[in-house]
């Protein structure tokens, strides 16, 4: 993990409130699920924001982000050129490595992002991935998703686009070996319970607020079957069955 | 010796290379931030605060943006003094400087317990926290009378062979009056201010942010109060003052030197720079240099 300045190369809106952010590498190795602490404030603001990595190319990173308060929406001025200041990469990250057999990522809203990186992870290790996005009317980041997914399933709450309904309707996990979601918690709840019933493997990554990002504030802790347990350091990814919800 | 500035400090005995001290709760036991830069630069490191047992902190939201600072409601989540005493001195050892053990307590028979354990250990200070407002049923309770303080502070004087600091609250009725009993108690240095508590409502759901309700503020916000609060006592006390209060600059440690602080910590800026200590450091050999101060404690108190 380091604290660096970085580029933007890019700041891309690509829904009313989606953007994404492209920022020049700097060299850290980054691993799926992983995110960084980002700002680009000095102290207008007090706390950098946790985002995860979207895409992870050799020489840039890509953050989507959806923008929800002061903090984003100082993030959605970027221009290219603009510097910006970036902690990471922090978090455990998915545990591709140990992952095998066949794969569904289920993502909702923002949650979707940190899934892409993670479905190309995987798609290279050979593994066969289907990716089901839930969103709540404006499609983003579905054709992102296409060069490393198998089957794509997509839907809306009232029909616009795609399965009109929640898109954990469409999820049979028994259909699968490990299943990856990361998005609203009672989303991820449904997706953990349903796993939970045909016994398979489920992990989560979980999102908080947070302070200093490196698991020395405990701003962030949750209460886990193994203790109290930081999202920013601990996690953010979780085994479903050890969490507590 | 930095450059020709003098920024060793002693503090009720102890030296300290220079004023920085990471506060308490902002900086765990070190480890983490010892990723990023050589925390043994600074002056010391106040550990995450202890209680005799451990404690889970508080349900609900912890950290909260506000303007020019923050809230938090952890609640005291810490190993407790045993853990501490078994892996984190060890560990806070590694770094080299000055290493300060901060307790609470929710009640006296834990303050005296915790504080025996503590001061057996090897430790250099307690910094002894009666000013938590994140704990229901203590902490603070003991931080807001000046009264009810001289009597845990006398206590924990007594089975306390180490050099003891006491954080004050700003939340106190009245801060000199604080530290003034606490002085008498027997306190060999105070540190303050704590955060202020404050709350915060989210409109959306038509309730309060945190599930205690009230949180402790901190961060430049709140650096001028504090300053004043360090000033006045500065005037009062003969004991050594920690200056604790927003302080995210070069400038801001001179400011509170200037109105009497011995050493100060510095806490939220880390959050918005976790290579503050170091930065501001390098900033105040500069700082001094430029403004003719060749020994920091020449300036101490001098407003």
């Amino acid at each position: 993990m380091r604290y660096f300045e970085s580029e933007v190369i890019a700041n891309r809106q690509i829904t009313e409130d989606i953007f994404v952010l492209q920022v020049e590498r700097c060299g850290a190795e980054a691993a799926a699920g992983q995110y960084y602490m980002l700002k680009s404030w000095d102290t207008e603001l007090t706390l950098m924001r946790p985002i995860s990595i979207f895409k992870a190319e050799p020489d840039a990173l890509h953050f989507m982000y959806r923008t929800v308060g002061k903090g984003t929406a100082k993030m959605a001025e970027l221009k290219p050129g603009d510097k910006l200041k970036l902690l990471g990469p922090a978090g455990n990250g998915y545990p591709c490595d140990q992952i095998s057999g066949k794969v569904a990522v289920v993502g909702g809203g923002v949650g979707i992002p940190p899934l892409c990186e993670t479905s190309k992870t995987l798609q290279a290790k050979g593994l066969s991935v289907d990716a089901y996005l839930g969103f709540r009317d404006v499609l983003f980041a579905v054709e992102d998703f296409e060069p490393w997914c198998s089957d794509i399933f997509v839907s809306t709450e009232k029909g616009e686009e795609g399965y009109r309904g929640f898109v954990t309707d469409l999820l049979k996990p028994e259909n699968y070996d490990v299943v990856i979601t990361c998005g609203p918690e009672v989303m991820m709840r449904k997706v953990a319970a349903m796993c939970a019933e045909t016994g398979t493997t489920c992990y989560c990554s979980l999102e908080h607020r947070m302070a200093c990002g490196i698991g020395a504030c405990l701003g962030c802790s949750i209460r886990t079957k193994n203790g109290m347990k930081r999202v920013c350091k601990d996690g953010p990814v979780f085994l479903s069955t050890d969490l507590l919800w | 010796m930095n450059h020709n500035v003098n920024l060793a400090v002693k503090v009720a005995g102890v030296d300290f290379k220079n004023p920085l001290i990471a506060a308490s709760g902002t900086f765990g036991f070190g480890e983490e931030y010892n990723e990023l830069y050589d925390v043994g630069l600074l002056g010391g490191i106040s550990s995450k605060g202890l209680t005799l047992h451990p404690k889970d902190g508080n349900e609900g939201i912890r950290v909260w943006e506000t303007a020019s600072g923050m809230m938090n409601s952890v609640g005291l989540q810490n190993p407790g003094v045993e853990a501490f005493i078994d892996h984190g001195i060890a560990q806070m050892r590694h770094f080299g400087n000055v290493l300060i053990a901060n307790m609470g307590g929710h009640s006296m028979e834990d303050y005296i317990t915790g504080a025996t354990m503590l001061s057996n250990a090897d430790i250099d200070m307690l910094e002894l926290n009666i000013s938590c407002p994140n704990v229901k049923s203590g902490g603070m309770a003991f931080g807001i009378k000046a009264d009810v303080a001289k009597e845990v502070v006398g206590e924990v004087r007594k089975v306390c062979a180490k050099p003891l600091i006491v954080k004050l609250s700003p939340n106190a009725e009245n801060i000199v009056d604080m530290a003034l009993a606490c002085e008498e108690a027997g306190a060999d240095a105070l540190s303050l201010v704590n955060t202020f508590q404050a709350m915060a409502i989210d409109i959306h759901k038509r309730k309060p942010v945190f599930n205690n309700v009230y949180a402790g503020l901190s961060g430049a916000a709140i650096k001028p109060i504090a300053l004043r609060m360090v000033h006045s006592v500065c005037k009062k006390v003969q004991v050594p003052v920690i200056g604790i209060g927003g302080i995210y600059t070069a400038e801001d440690v001179l400011e509170f030197v200037m109105a009497g602080a011995a050493a100060v910590q510095i806490g939220t800026v880390n959050f918005n720079n976790p290579l503050a200590g170091a930065d501001i450091l390098d900033d105040l050999v500069h700082l001094c240099q430029k403004e003719g101060i060749s020994d920091i404690n020449e300036i101490r108190g001098i407003c």
